[in-house]
């Protein structure tokens, strides 16, 4: 039986006369241990995708299921890891995990549940600054210890929002090596959402194209990765396995975008979500913000790609 | 010049020193002078009259208003009878009275914040009859503080009265009136608390008081401090027009009673020392505000 199992869902936001559809026959499962990605583009739906899982957000039909059973709230057997972080800005680093691991391991003892922060404070490398608020941390820092209050909640799958969106290139590498290592150690099974197909490649057993088709988006065919692992970025470059399924990927993202719209281009927007300013954390402008904050909002920066 | 005082940052002291002198200097020229005249009157004796001329002749000038005021500084907390007290002391009954009916309006104003921030059913009841009640004036609040709390009389040992209507009247006014920045910002604050932190709470599966404590509680702070200090400010207002209708003694009660023994020097000794004090509570505020600041 697979772990997690999505079964015809479809989800759509607004009433009558306003609606939008965003999923459509949503079909997955994942298999306990597995590393799937799923590549889409932004605003396709793959936040929504991710949250029928976590249980923030319900089908409108069908049902997702873990063991077996159905998903009707969020719990901590489903570690989220959020696109901005969501780290409480009045917690320190050990506050933050320490609040989970006091929640979810309610009957440890208070030594069990300190020795545990620690355990996953080290193993984001994080020690130095368990003591310092997230405004004191570098983004990558930030989302290090995201990723860490996730895990010490040891969920029986780990959910990734595009985590990485929200950083530069160099530190995006890192921490996706990073991720990659924790994952191989403790093989727990990752459900990661991005929009860089690259990304996906280097990351995941199974890569599954999100695919804007009309109205509401759908689950492509999923593409195995079977490149070995530990998979070195630099040499995967040159790979000719790697390049034919790059290849494979971005095609199918590419038709599928170009089926949906009579267009001739495409439209690709960047990874691009900036990290929370968290010097403005008092003021209105902070408290007042929409979800996370895009550079192309202030930029207005697309590609275009000749089909 | 222009150096020493970039570099002793002195335009800071000197600007608003300037600024108090030439305003010391314009109530100088707007104030009365005493001009005394010899005159002889009916039955033949020398006698001086003293009369009082300039552009507001009964508003005394900064040098009157000094003299009149220096004992009532430079003994500040003397007490010479009820009404006859150093200029602190009446500031500090002043001030005792302010605390309890800001403690008041803190307590009631910030659960009804949190309700009102959380519950768009509860704001949809309340809201009207809070935007009505919010723009009362403390004068109107008083007498019907005094008609609710009639019967409120508590008696000491010796059979004075130690707390009586008009004490429960003037809280009442305090707390009423003070509340409402609080209950607003608080409001606010609640509503604008990003759903993140609230998911992050949904998925570690908080308990409710626990999502209120550590989640909903610290990332209001900001606001509701910004309407506790608002408060305090208009409970400081709100004081003087209580003693006033009251009586009681205070800083407030203390000007009222000296506009009618036509002691005036002593109304501007009184307005002065409400602004400062004012002055003091915002910036006490604005500290402890700091201090609370998450992040």
């Amino acid at each position: 039986m697979p772990l997690i199992e999505i079964k015809n869902a479809s989800k759509g936001y607004g009433y009558n006369g306003n609606r939008s559809e965003v999923l459509k026959d949503i079909n997955l499962s994942l298999e306990e241990g597995e590393f799937v990605v799923i590549v889409g583009y932004s605003g396709s739906g793959k936040s929504t995708l991710i949250n029928l899982i976590s249980g923030l957000v319900k089908p409108d039909s069908g049902e997702a299921t873990i063991e077996g059973k159905k998903i009707t709230e969020p719990g901590p057997d489903r570690g989220l890891v959020f696109q901005n972080y969501s780290l409480l800005p009045w917690l320190n680093v050990t506050e933050n995990i320490a609040l989970a691991v006091d929640e979810v391991f309610k009957d440890w003892t208070k030594e069990q549940r300190k020795e545990h922060v620690k355990k996953y404070i080290d193993m984001v490398k994080l020690t130095p600054a368990a003591h310092k608020l997230p405004k004191e941390l570098s983004g990558g820092m930030r989302q290090r210890v995201s990723v860490a209050r996730t895990l010490a909640m040891m969920p029986k799958v780990l959910l990734l929002d595009e985590p990485l969106s929200a950083l530069d290139a160099l530190t995006r590498a890192t921490i996706q090596d990073e991720i990659s290592e924790i994952w191989r150690e403790n093989l727990t099974t990752v459900l990661w959402i991005t929009n860089d197909p690259d990304e996906a490649l280097l990351l995941a057993d199974r890569v599954i194209p999100l695919l804007p088709t009309s109205p509401a988006a759908t689950l492509g065919e999923p593409i195995l990765v079977d490149l070995e692992r530990p998979r070195d970025r630099k040499t995967l470059n040159h790979d000719p396995k790697f390049k034919k399924l790059r290849a494979q990927l971005i095609n199918t993202l590419l038709d599928a975008k170009g089926k949906s719209k009579s267009k001739t281009s495409v439209k690709l927007s960047l990874p691009d979500i900036l990290p929370e300013d968290l010097t403005t954390v008092n003021s209105l402008e902070f408290l007042n913000r929409r979800g996370p904050k895009r550079r192309s909002d202030n930029k207005r920066e697309e590609v275009e790609v000749a089909v | 010049m222009q150096h020493l005082l970039h570099k002793y940052k002195l335009d800071a002291l000197f600007l608003p020193l300037a600024a108090i002198l030439v305003t010391c200097l314009f109530w100088y020229l707007v104030a009365g002078k005493s001009v005394i005249t010899e005159k002889v009157d009916d039955f033949g004796d020398k006698i001086k009259v003293t009369k009082r001329e300039g552009l507001s002749a009964d508003l005394p000038t900064p040098v009157e208003t000094w003299t009149a005021s220096k004992l009532y500084i430079t003994e500040p907390f003397a007490k010479r009878g009820e009404l006859d007290q150093g200029i602190l002391r009446f500031t500090w009954e002043s001030l005792v009275l302010v605390a309890q009916g800001y403690a008041i309006a803190l307590i009631i104003g910030t659960p009804i914040g949190f309700f009102l921030g959380l519950s768009k059913k509860f704001t949809m009841a309340f809201d009207p009859l809070i935007q009505v009640l919010r723009p009362v004036s403390p004068l109107a609040w008083l007498p019907l503080g005094m008609i609710l709390f009639s019967g409120v009389k508590i008696v000491n040992g010796d059979g004075r009265t130690t707390f009586g209507a008009s004490d429960a009247a003037a809280l009442f006014t305090i707390a009423v009136c003070a509340m409402w920045p609080t209950v607003m910002n608080t409001a606010v604050g609640v509503r604008a608390v990003p759903v993140d932190y609230l998911n992050v709470a949904k998925v570690l599966k908080l308990s409710k008081w626990k999502t209120l404590w550590k989640v909903l509680v610290p990332a209001t702070l900001p606001y509701m401090f910004t309407g506790f200090r608002l408060s305090l400010g208009i409970a400081w207002l709100v004081i003087v027009a209580v003693e006033m209708l009251t009586g009681r003694p205070g800083v407030g009660g203390f000007l009222w009673q000296q506009y009618n023994a036509n002691s005036y020097a002593h109304i501007i000794l009184c307005i002065l020392t409400i602004g400062v004090i004012g002055y003091i509570l915002d910036r006490l505020m604005s500290v402890i505000e700091g201090r609370f600041k998450t992040a």
